[in-house]
């Protein structure tokens, strides 16, 4: 070697050069994460935006024209909706929402706890557990809030849409759905010893979920008692309040009930997530 | 000094990692924890690492402690785990660049530091290549710059070698070498003798989460060990019985003499004398050598077993 570099010998050695410190908060630890997450983003952007194009594409031809086609029903039967594909829309997108938030924070999590130990690896420095968990959780909610305006964009052509505000509030109210499923979940795959348990958080969670909740069909359609389960599921709420803003049927009182319930879980999801990724990686 | 622990314990259910140990290392030394697996050296290294709380007695590091400033500990220390946690799908200069801003580094700052640390784990070359596609030992060089990426007041480094073949071995030792001459207070842990004796000032022998002993490397030797050791083998088979027997006939002519699975161990000061005393004696051992005491023997007098199984 033709120099000799000076590594790691301490700031002592050489006082000009700045030195590493403790972030003053979880907000400024989350934020020394961002040019980790940005490699991320640069690493896997370019597959990530033709699936955000063809993916509603897919769902709102299929879901919304074709099997919509078959489908005549009064406008009181479809909450408000005055075609089945103007009703099943902003179901779409909400459901849409919540699988790629799952898929965000099941297996990636793990590899961070367990594969590929990432986690420990920003442990090992100034950062605390909450920066960890807030960059992560920042990340899914910027990335599938620009997923879900490319989902919006795709729809807003079929006239799903009854004012150009609604659409934004509509597209808005993802992050409410990103944030009651990305905490939650997150906590439950940070305490994991194996991705065994994924399966019941897909099979158990996610897809009934998807299915059940308001989607696809009224929840008024189910018996009594799975009506009032649905109602009680957070995608029913994410669902409902997406559809008011999308139909133009909005009310006050619900519509406060749905931000309530979906802004507790984030926040319930938020304290379980900390604590538990803490009792993993500090022991 | 840079650390300081007195009666420093760590348990884990009903299991005690770490038995009350005391610890001091000054700085510009290098200091390492030598045992086998499981004698609490990594949850050692884990509590001074300020990722892992103790259960009980004092831990200061940098006079900080732990359990209130990690933070602020963990941005002057280096460390280098013992299993890599690399990102496996960001290149090699990226690991290093976004690891050097989780310490509040500015970017152009950290831009200098990855190419000087480049060049000196000899990465240069390998600076935009996946994670993925590194050897083993270029893993850990990797990882090893990417400890350093914050100049590091102490640099703990956990099992450094472990798993790697002995010329990638050699590599790193190399990089350590430097690092200790420029003053860097170095810690480890190991499980290998050469390793310990080839890198550290001062070292504590660790047993089932206790010291057992405490000095230089010679200083060890000295004290538990003679100076040299003649190793004899009887028969393929190698019978611990045979051995047995054996060791009575020579155990007038060492100080010592240590009964392994495999081999005999005669410890004295001028092995070639002892040797030649057994040949007298008319024993015909299969296989002779006569070697330096190392911290082996000296582990192996202080526990009754031997560092690697």
């Amino acid at each position: 070697m033709t120099t000799t570099p000076r590594p790691g010998t301490g700031p002592s050695t050489s006082p000009t050069s700045p030195a590493s410190t403790a972030p003053g908060s979880v907000v400024d630890g989350a934020l020394r994460l961002a040019p980790y997450w940005a490699t991320v983003l640069r690493r896997t952007w370019k597959g990530g935006v033709i699936s955000a194009l063809v993916t509603p594409l897919l769902y709102v031809v299929a879901m919304g024209v074709l099997l919509g086609g078959f489908i005549e029903v009064a406008p009181g039967e479809l909450e408000g909706a005055t075609s089945y594909l103007a009703f099943v829309a902003p179901g779409l997108l909400a459901a849409h929402v919540m699988t790629l938030v799952i898929g965000e924070t099941t297996y990636p999590v793990m590899s961070g706890v367990k594969w590929h130990k990432t986690f420990f690896a920003m442990h090992a420095t100034p950062l605390g557990i909450g920066s960890i968990v807030l960059a992560n959780v920042g990340f899914i909610l910027l990335r599938t809030l620009v997923v879900s305006a490319f989902f919006v964009a795709v729809l807003a052509p079929f006239g799903v849409f009854t004012t150009w505000w609604g659409a934004v509030l509509a597209w808005a109210t993802q992050a409410l759905v990103i944030g009651a499923f990305t905490t939650p979940v997150f906590a439950f795959a940070a305490g994991l010893q194996d991705e065994t348990a994924f399966a019941l958080v897909f099979r158990l969670g996610m897809i009934p979920m998807f299915l059940f909740s308001g989607a696809f069909f009224p929840v008024g359609n189910l018996d009594a008692p799975l009506e009032v389960v649905a109602r009680l599921t957070p995608l029913w709420h994410g669902v409902d309040l997406t559809r008011m803003f999308a139909l133009g049927t909005f009310e006050l009182g619900p519509a406060l009930v749905h931000v309530a319930y979906l802004v507790a879980l984030t926040a319930l999801g938020w304290w379980w997530a900390v604590r538990r990724l803490r009792a993993r990686m500090v022991v | 000094m840079l650390i300081h622990a007195r009666g420093l314990r760590k348990t884990f259910g009903d299991f005690e990692a770490v038995r009350g140990i005391d610890v001091d290392v000054p700085r510009g030394q290098a200091f390492g924890f030598l045992g086998p697996n499981g004698a609490g050296k990594s949850s050692t290294m884990r509590m001074v690492a300020a990722v892992s709380p103790p259960t009980g007695g004092t831990l200061r590091i940098l006079g900080m402690d732990p359990a209130e400033q990690s933070s602020a500990i963990k941005a002057r220390i280096g460390v280098c785990p013992q299993e890599d946690t690399l990102d496996l799908e960001l290149s090699v200069r990226d690991n290093l660049y976004v690891y050097g801003r989780y310490f509040g580094l500015p970017r152009k700052e950290v831009r200098a530091r990855v190419d000087e640390l480049l060049a000196f784990v000899q990465l240069g070359e390998k600076a935009d290549a996946m994670v993925d596609d590194l050897s083993g030992g270029m893993k850990r060089r990797l990882t090893i710059a990417r400890s350093l990426i914050n100049r590091p007041e102490i640099l703990l480094l956990d099992e450094p070698t472990t798993g790697l073949d002995p010329q990638a071995r050699h590599v790193v030792w190399d990089r350590l070498f430097r690092l200790k001459a420029q003053g860097v207070t170095l810690v480890l842990t190991t499980h290998y003798m050469d390793e310990a004796e080839q890198l550290c000032d001062r070292l504590v022998v660790m047993d089932k989460g206790h010291i057992v002993a405490e000095g230089s490397p010679l200083e060890l030797i000295r004290a538990h060990a003679t100076r040299e050791v003649a190793e004899l083998r009887f028969g393929a088979g190698g019978a611990q019985a045979e051995h047995e027997a054996v060791a009575e006939q020579v155990a007038g002519l060492a100080d010592r003499v240590e009964v392994l699975p495999d081999r005999l161990l005669l410890y004295s000061d001028d092995g070639e004398r002892t040797l030649a005393q057994v040949h007298a004696a008319g024993l015909r051992p299969t296989t002779t050598l006569v070697r330096r005491a190392t911290l082996e023997d000296v582990f192996l007098r202080l526990t009754g077993r031997t560092l690697v199984d």
